[in-house]
């Protein structure tokens, strides 16, 4: 019954690794940006939803949207400001630039926000719902379904809309998007402000299961990318593997090994899969 | 001339520790650390264009090893040099699992690695103290003397990474480093074993952070995981060597001076917003200086190129 129960634990955290990484995968993909910056703005969006909590009263699971727009004005207006110039850079200056981002928007968090945990604490509290013996805290069972429910959104925008399918066109080949008449660098702004949306709402669901600090962006960051690479770049259905998986191995692990291990174990993973198989469990080639 | 300047800046460097008070010395120590620092970056990322980020990871390390076997009674130069083999060891390893990854994998790759290193620190808590920090061993010397030792010291190893830089950018392993940086599947193509140049490189990136880490934890005396795996370690170095010039001899030493005398000038009056700072250079170092303050004159024409073709 334990193993079931930290199953279950571990698909419930997964949605939500699923929801914090797809905007970065996004990017990364498109942009083929790697987004430092991605962490904080989840805890951006956190803090959105804290802060509306608390002053506002407004529940954190129908705040989602309002992160989800206020951070994609943000991210809009960074990729248009700054990551614009140096599309087709080498990642060293991408990279370096998102870097320095980070460093300011930290900075920043920390002279607004302080660096103590807080955390959302609903009240009433939604307590937990008992299936067949395995326990399921009722606020993080609704986080999974905003989770999955927004990557699946995100799926849906990218296959059936017409922007989503520009973002598609430009992933695929830029010149001949440009061709086309597609406004890249307009579609850039797009991607950018999707993947920092997409943070926002997973800030502002993470607000309710976790303590967060600026502190925490760091942990974020790395999680995505593992993510990432578990389940390979390049299409959403991929990162909801890699999330999932991520969230049940992490349960495990720290069932067996203890929870201050889990980077380590994350990581040790990491390495060994992109030694045999660098393309992740859902990867396409040519994606390096 | 340009030797004769030399001639008189490395006397100059030699004989500071008569004529200098111990601020000036400070200072003076924390630039020769940093241009250790950057020369190691250079190699990896600067000749061979791999962006590594591991820097602190190879510091963090050297501090921690070169700590530990003092804690254990071995002597402190003697435990420098096994904390830089040690890392030495670690890099080899380290870099045949990840030297094949490419770009940005190879770069975030690079970067958990301090993470993961600060986590094992921090739970191995009988040998490393964990959270607590690490005491090492006080000297019995003055003050001065101290300050005039750990001088040297970095000063020694700022020179040999120096040294070697010059070294390598004469020799076959330059040459194979920078078609590494041009084009790998050429170099590949010639004949280049690419990946035993690539983990030479990555060696001696980590050889001399890690040597630094072990002389630091000794000039301060006490270490723990937060500051020695601090990942500006890691992104200071870059960003000196950006100032200074990627893929050059001296670049490494000009980026780290400058860096640090405007450290030293300006941020000390923005405690609250140092990170913020650093960040807005980093921003406008990366888009106004791509080349470093070398190639500051034509860079400004390739913003321009850039910017047409951003925003057709």
């Amino acid at each position: 019954m334990l193993y079931v129960q930290v199953l279950v634990n571990g698909l419930v955290l997964g949605g939500l690794y699923s929801c914090i990484a797809v905007g970065f995968s996004l990017v990364w993909g498109v942009l083929n940006v790697i987004n430092i910056l991605h962490g904080s703005l989840i805890i951006l969006g956190s803090y959105a939803a804290f802060f509306a909590y608390q002053y506002l009263h407004i529940n954190p699971f129908l705040f989602v949207p309002v992160a989800a727009f206020l951070l994609f004005c943000l991210g809009y207006a960074i990729q248009l400001a700054f990551i614009n110039r140096v599309m087709g850079s080498p990642v060293l200056i991408t990279l370096t630039l998102t870097f320095g981002l980070n460093l300011l928007l930290y900075n920043l968090m920390i002279l607004a926000f302080k660096a103590d945990f807080r955390k959302v604490i609903l009240s009433p509290p939604l307590g937990s719902i008992n299936l067949g013996g395995v326990i399921v805290p009722i606020d993080r069972l609704i986080s999974m379904g905003f989770a999955l429910a927004l990557v699946g959104l995100l799926y849906a925008l990218l296959r059936g809309s017409r922007i989503g399918r520009a973002i598609v066109a430009v992933r695929m080949d830029r010149e001949a998007a440009q061709l086309m008449g597609v406004n890249v660098s307009r579609i850039y702004a797009v991607t950018f402000g999707l993947g920092a949306a997409m943070a926002g709402a997973a800030g502002s669901l993470f607000s309710v299961m976790f303590p967060i600090s600026p502190e925490t962006a760091n942990a974020l960051l790395g999680k995505a990318f593992v993510i990432c690479v578990l389940g390979g770049l390049g299409s959403v259905p991929g990162v909801m593997v890699g999330g999932l998986t991520l969230g049940i191995i992490e349960s495990y692990s720290a069932l067996f090994f203890g929870p201050e291990y889990s980077v380590t174990i994350s990581f040790t993973l990491l390495i060994l899969l992109l030694m045999f198989r660098p393309t992740g469990i859902m990867g396409r080639r040519g994606y390096q | 001339m340009m030797r004769l300047i030399a001639l008189a800046a490395a006397v100059l460097l030699v004989i500071l520790p008569a004529v200098a008070d111990n601020y000036v010395l400070r200072v003076a120590t924390t630039m020769m650390m940093y241009s250790a620092l950057a020369l190691g970056w250079n190699f990896i990322g600067g000749f061979a264009g791999y962006p590594s980020f591991a820097t602190a990871a190879f510091f963090g390390l050297g501090a921690y090893a070169s700590g530990v076997l003092q804690t254990k009674g071995v002597p402190m130069p003697a435990a420098w040099a096994l904390g830089g083999a040690i890392v030495a060891l670690f890099a080899a390893a380290l870099g045949r699992a990840i030297l094949h990854l490419r770009g940005h994998y190879f770069a975030i790759a690079s970067l958990v690695v301090a993470e993961v290193l600060r986590e094992i620190t921090n739970s191995a808590t009988d040998l490393t103290g964990g959270g607590m920090g690490l005491n090492l061993p006080v000297l019995s010397l003055d003050v001065t003397a101290q300050a005039r030792l750990f001088y040297y010291a970095m000063f020694a190893a700022a020179a040999a990474a120096l040294g070697t830089t010059a070294l390598v950018a004469g020799n076959r392993l330059g040459f194979g480093l920078r078609c590494i940086q041009q084009n790998e599947d050429a170099a590949i193509m010639l004949g280049i074993n690419t990946l035993r140049y690539k983990v030479i490189a990555f060696i001696l990136s980590a050889v001399f952070p890690g040597v630094c880490g072990g002389i630091y934890a000794s000039w301060v005396n006490y270490i723990d995981p937060t500051d020695v795996y601090d990942v500006l370690l890691s992104v200071k170095p870059i960003v000196m060597v950006l100032l200074g010039g990627v893929g050059t001899v001296m670049g490494g030493v000009y980026g780290a001076v400058l860096f640090l005398l405007m450290e030293e000038l300006v941020w000390r009056n923005l405690l609250q917003f140092h990170a913020g700072l650093l960040g807005i250079i980093v921003v406008a170092l990366v888009l106004f200086l791509p080349h470093g303050l070398r190639g500051a004159g034509w860079a400004k024409l390739r913003w321009r190129q850039r910017t047409g073709e951003a925003a057709p």
